[in-house]
């Protein structure tokens, strides 16, 4: 796409769609991440105490335990065995996110979502370069330094710097100046490395990314023989290597998107004017018209 | 390159390059991140941890910085420590006494709401918590160590008579009264802060100190003699002969005190 020709994903889909159908899936994951912040806030602002805690950990309905995974993980190799309600809730959350896909927590719960995603918008409306791209392996070796340095010195390391919990914490028990380190993540969004946070470094996705690798949700591009090569997908997926794959159908490949990258957003069904992408489970291999792909392979 | 003395291959070599490079990166961050976490581990001497909070150094490892702990106290006595405005590590859960002191609740809400055991749950009965120690630190301040009864902190205490007593002696200064100094006595201080929430000083002249700075300790070694008399109901070692003790004063032998007396028996060459 030249510069003159340039213009924002979804442009074509709003057009055929319609807006609201062209951002179905993005509404419903706004509504979604507001609504694990308000499940968290009505205590403390109306004393509605359905959810206690934070992401790290919290009590629903008073019986309901609920721990973030590596958290914990964190905690064990420190050297601590935790009691049982919190062993209990990390398995909870990660059986759940095990079916429906490990990264529906960055693209649907994460609080700092919103800022990345921001940040993203900015990026494209700005027309910034790339910036710095590092390997998408970055955040698994991260995530292995986070590990090794909470065995090293003892203590849950990474919970000194995690702005996903510190943000979520600020919000529910009192900011600080926490709003620095969320402004940090959103200029190195912006200027630094685009779709950096997310993409790139976070081990909280990275490691949500391993616990989902068999999960059964998943996007698949049933319909990719209608693929017109806009490109659109590739623009708005935040883990767009997710995508040739299935799209191309290379060799007869699945339309299945397999990968762990994928958050499962949904944006990509938003964006696509002629409806390739659809949400689906890992043994739908059903593929719409593949004949045609095939011819105009040839 | 291999002993073969064939040169390795492009994509091994990326590989490697790829892997070292990366390796190295995270030897990097991961420093700068224990640098963080070792900055993180100072306690500030007013920050007291909740009821049953395992040592710092084990509470570093198990606190997962959920907050239950603080939604479950009655007296909304805990918070969670908010990044760069208090001093504890982030998002960990503290008190400062002589804002909200621990009212130490019979059934203790903080401990049974953690799901990690960073409170440690073996904690059923408040009088064993030791969250710190209370100390008397400015003995020149407190009004009763200047003779007068204020005795707030005593009266206040919820392990009153154990914790904290009034402990008589002579007021030198006016000559004929008494003080009533309060002592603390760290087998039952819980470190609830009560006293020094109460002290009515403009600055507490009691406060609760981490029990690494309000206590020494005694050598391992270190027997007391008269309790060991007591416990044995005789002499420790046998065979002592209890000798007459030398005081100064009347009925002594020492020719230089008042009433002195001389000697019965002289050695030769030594000077009384
Ligand atoms: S492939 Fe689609 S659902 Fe998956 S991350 Fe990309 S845009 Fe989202
Ligand atoms: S014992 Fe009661 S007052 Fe003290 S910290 Fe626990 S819940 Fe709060
Ligand atoms: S409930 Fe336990 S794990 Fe949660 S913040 Fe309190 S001490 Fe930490
Ligand atoms: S801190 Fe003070 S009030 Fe609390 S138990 Fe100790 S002496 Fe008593």
């Amino acid at each position: 796409m030249s510069a003159t020709t340039k213009r924002l994903a979804g442009h074509e889909a709003i057009r055929v769609k319609g807006w609201l159908a062209a951002h179905k899936w993005l509404i419903l994951r706004r509504l979604s991440q507001v609504m694990f912040l308000l499940v968290f806030l009505v205590g403390p602002w109306f004393g509605i105490w359905w959810v206690t805690g934070t992401l790290a950990g919290s009590r629903t309905f008073g019986v309901l335990p609920l721990t973030d995974p590596l958290v914990l993980l964190q905690s064990l190799v420190a050297g601590h065995l935790p009691e049982l309600t919190a062993i209990v809730g990390a398995l909870i959350v990660m059986a759940v996110y095990a079916v429906i896909g490990g990264r529906v927590f960055c693209s649907w719960v994460c609080p700092i979502n919103p800022v990345t995603d921001g940040a993203h918008w900015l990026h494209d409306r700005l027309g910034f370069s790339k910036g710095w791209q590092p390997k998408r392996s970055t955040r698994l070796w991260i995530l292995g330094a986070v590990l090794a340095v909470s065995a090293v010195t003892g203590t849950i390391a990474w919970e000194v710097v995690n702005p996903v919990t510190i943000l979520h914490r600020g919000l529910v028990y009192g900011m600080g100046f926490a709003w620095a380190l969320v402004g940090a993540v959103f200029l190195f969004d912006l200027v630094v490395a685009r779709r950096g946070w997310c993409g790139h470094v976070c081990p909280v996705g990275a490691f949500y990314g391993l616990i989902g690798t068999k999960s059964l949700l998943r996007v698949s591009a049933v319909n990719r023989s209608a693929c017109n090569d806009c490109m659109d997908c590739f623009a708005v997926c935040p883990e767009s290597q997710v995508i040739p794959a299935a799209l191309r159908g290379r060799d007869g490949a699945s339309p299945l998107i397999l990968s762990s990258d994928c958050t499962n957003c949904g944006r990509c069904i938003d964006v696509c004017a002629v409806d390739v992408f659809a949400f689906t489970h890992r043994c739908d291999t059903y593929v719409k018209n593949d004949e045609q792909l095939a011819d105009k392979a040839a | 390159m291999p002993a073969s003395g064939q040169p390795i291959s492009p994509q091994r070599r990326r590989f490697l390059t790829e892997t070292a490079r990366m390796a190295g990166g995270c030897v990097v961050a991961g420093s700068a991140l224990a640098y963080l976490v070792n900055d993180a581990r100072g306690l500030p001497a007013e920050a007291l941890r909740p009821p049953g909070a395992l040592p710092e150094a084990d509470f570093l490892a198990a606190c997962i910085r959920c907050g239950l702990c603080v939604r479950d106290c009655p007296y909304d006595t805990l918070s969670l420590a908010e990044l760069g405005v208090d001093g504890p590590a982030t998002g960990t859960p503290f008190f400062t006494a002589r804002q909200v002191p621990c009212e130490m609740c019979e059934d203790v809400p903080c401990v049974a709401a953690c799901p990690t055991g960073a409170l440690d749950p073996s904690l059923t009965n408040i009088d064993d918590a030791r969250m710190g120690t209370a100390v008397l630190v400015d003995q020149e301040n407190c009004l009763n160590l200047l003779g007068l009864r204020c005795d707030v902190c005593y009266r206040v205490c919820p392990v009153i008579d154990e914790a904290i007593t009034l402990e008589l002696s002579h007021n030198v200064r006016s000559g004929h009264h008494a003080i009533f100094a309060p002592v603390v006595h760290a087998d039952h201080c819980t470190g609830c802060g009560m006293c020094e929430k109460s002290c009515v000083l403009p600055e507490a002249a009691i406060k609760v100190l981490p029990v690494r700075l309000a206590r020494g300790r005694s050598a391992d070694h270190y027997r007391k003699g008269w309790e060991e008399k007591d416990a044995r109901g005789a002499p420790v070692v046998e065979g002592i002969i209890d000798l007459p003790d030398r005081l100064p004063g009347p009925g002594t032998d020492n020719l230089t005190a008042p009433g002195g007396f001389e000697p019965a028996l002289k050695l030769p060459g030594v000077k009384p």
